[in-house]
């Protein structure tokens, strides 16, 4: 910068800033809400806060906030799985292929997750025994004159479909349609000459999609599958339906209503959760700083001396 | 040296719908050569260009690199589609440089230039990041290997991306209009690499506006109009002796 000949430096502006009323009415008006908030919690017996700090840590409610919890990761990571599959599939250049994803999102989308969820609990009604082996078995030996079933080995539906495992698919194939539409999104937010640049230098589809658009997707992917993550927390709650009742809310009303104290308990469930989510919350600020790679503003410029060695990310 | 030309095109034509944007192109670009493409926009310089590697499919005509036809396979007299697989094996051997670059921007300049050797080659990483680094001190960024793309100036993430393509030790470069996202202060970085690439004796396709670089750099020069060849010939004769009106016509705006 050249300083202009002659002339110093003009003083910094010493003005009158403008006066903002509305904001002291705002403050006060907020001051008073929140003191009669805090009043009501204090004062108003039916809270019983000894009383559900005392039974919010007891052995069942732990146990149930640890199935909340794992059900939530594992039905997450398998919805995230199924959903980067139908989204890839819903983007292939195949029709049935495409048609097909759509399908799956159509109908999983459709059905309430409840009534998934009690529809999966009563699938043994269907199927009184799972297996496996050829399709249309017993039909196809017969058409040769042969007796048998096909089947390589079969599982007593009731068994594999207990409680547990029909809720967690119910919450998975839900989860998988809706993360489909997210990641299809986020694909769909590159820039084709990303694909096109990837493809001149002769990458197949495959590595395309694994190394150059999936990767640049996530920074569009992450935050709204943060708020699935969230959504799931909560749908675990649902599980009641299949019925499991090794569950977190489950529990907390259980103490409720043995002992008729029903409101403690829901305000114990509400704590519960807020505080998970406030832990997912965390995980999903560092994901998303993950994925912010080479964004302006966020990357810093790694050292050459650091990449030198190492050829850098590419694993 | 192989006979045949590096690139054949023989009445090459292409539609977008309903609109006819390559009517039969005729071309031959012998190893070694600089052949620049001028002309108006939409005259179909790119879409041939796209078309050399692949990324078009032609509706007509047809289209060897050297030797090969691109992306479909003669035999018994038929034309067979290419698998994928296929096409992208013979997209390795030709290098393309776009107009507004499109480097990867989640990796460093060194990972762009790496990731295609690494990944598609299967060359060993401590050989591609040797040759990785050449090129990027070729190109003058020795020193911005570390950087993202969205750190560098246009110049520098265009000269990045022409050391990508060059990784792939491709036997064919083609550029898509390189210098024209540029601000004109960075296009002589670009120019002077492809002039240092030119002098090296790589075989180049060159979409451009710069009537310096195809005069002083081009060996050959081939002005296009609403999808054909309107005049072919040594740089130096068509810019200042054009036999075309229209070609008269688009020189005078652009010199």
């Amino acid at each position: 910068m050249t300083e202009p000949t002659g002339q110093a430096r003009p003083e910094p502006i010493k003005a009158v800033p403008v006066r903002h009323p509305g904001r002291w009415v705002g403050i006060v008006v907020v001051a008073i809400l929140t003191a009669m908030f805090l009043h009501m919690l204090l004062t108003n017996d039916a809270f019983q806060w000894q009383f559900m700090f005392d039974n919010m840590f007891s052995e069942p409610v732990l146990k149930g906030a640890w199935t909340t919890l794992w059900v939530t990761v594992v039905a997450m990571i398998l919805g995230v799985v199924i959903g980067v599959i139908i989204a890839v599939m819903r983007l292939s250049p195949n029709p049935v292929i495409s048609s097909a994803a759509f399908a799956y999102t159509w109908f999983f989308r459709a059905v309430p997750r409840v009534v998934l969820l009690v529809l999966f609990g009563n699938l043994g009604i269907l199927y009184a025994e799972v297996g496996f082996g050829l399709p249309f078995g017993e039909q196809l030996l017969g058409l040769f004159g042969l007796e048998g079933s096909g089947q390589i080995f079969g599982v007593d539906a009731n068994k594999i479909l207990s409680g547990l495992v029909a809720g967690l698919l119910g919450l998975s194939l839900s989860e998988g349609a809706y993360m489909g539409e997210i990641v299809r999104a986020g694909i769909q937010s590159i820039d084709p000459g990303q694909a096109e640049a990837a493809q001149a230098l002769g990458m197949g589809r495959g590595l395309t999609m694994q190394r150059i658009v999936l990767p640049q997707a996530m920074r569009v992917i992450v935050p709204p599958t943060g708020n699935e993550t969230i959504a799931m927390l909560k749908d675990t709650a649902l599980l009641a339906f299949v019925p499991v009742t090794n569950e977190l809310f489950f529990q907390l009303q259980a103490i409720g209503s043995r002992t008729f104290q029903v409101f403690p308990m829901l305000v114990a469930a509400c704590l519960w959760y807020l505080s998970m989510t406030s832990v997912l919350m965390v995980g999903q600020y560092f994901l998303e700083k993950r994925f912010a790679r080479g964004v302006q503003g966020r990357a810093k410029e790694k050292l050459l001396k650091a990449t030198v060695p190492t050829g850098a990310g590419i694993e | 040296m192989s006979d045949h030309p590096m690139v054949k095109a023989e009445q090459v034509c292409k539609s977008f719908g309903h609109v006819e944007v390559l009517k039969g192109i005729d071309l031959e670009i012998a190893p070694r050569e600089v052949l620049c493409i001028i002309g108006p926009s939409g005259s179909g310089k790119s879409t041939f260009l796209r078309c050399i590697n692949h990324l078009e499919d032609v509706d007509a005509g047809k289209l060897w690199v050297d030797g090969e036809l691109v992306g479909y396979r003669e035999r018994g007299g038929k034309l067979h589609e290419m698998k994928e697989r296929d096409v992208a094996a013979q997209r390795r051997e030709i290098g393309m440089v776009f107009q507004r670059f499109n480097l990867f921007p989640h990796m460093t300049a060194l990972e762009n230039v790496m990731v295609a050797p690494v990944k598609v080659k299967g060359e060993k990483k401590s050989v591609v990041h040797e040759r990785a680094m050449d090129l990027l001190k070729q190109v003058g960024l020795g020193d911005r290997g570390g950087a993202y793309p969205s750190m560098l100036s246009g110049g520098q993430q265009q000269r990045v991306a022409i050391a990508r393509a060059l990784a792939m030790q491709p036997k064919l470069m083609l550029f898509d209009e390189p210098t024209s996202a540029l601000d004109p202060e960075l296009v002589g970085d670009v120019l002077e690499v492809m002039r240092q690439l030119a002098e090296s004796g790589m075989t180049m396709v060159v979409v451009t506006h710069e009537m310096g670089f195809a005069r002083e750099v081009g060996d050959s020069l081939v002005f296009m109009d609403g999808g054909v060849v309107v005049e072919a010939g040594p740089p130096r004769e068509v810019i200042t002796n054009p036999q075309h009106k229209r070609t008269q016509a688009f020189l005078s705006k652009v010199l």
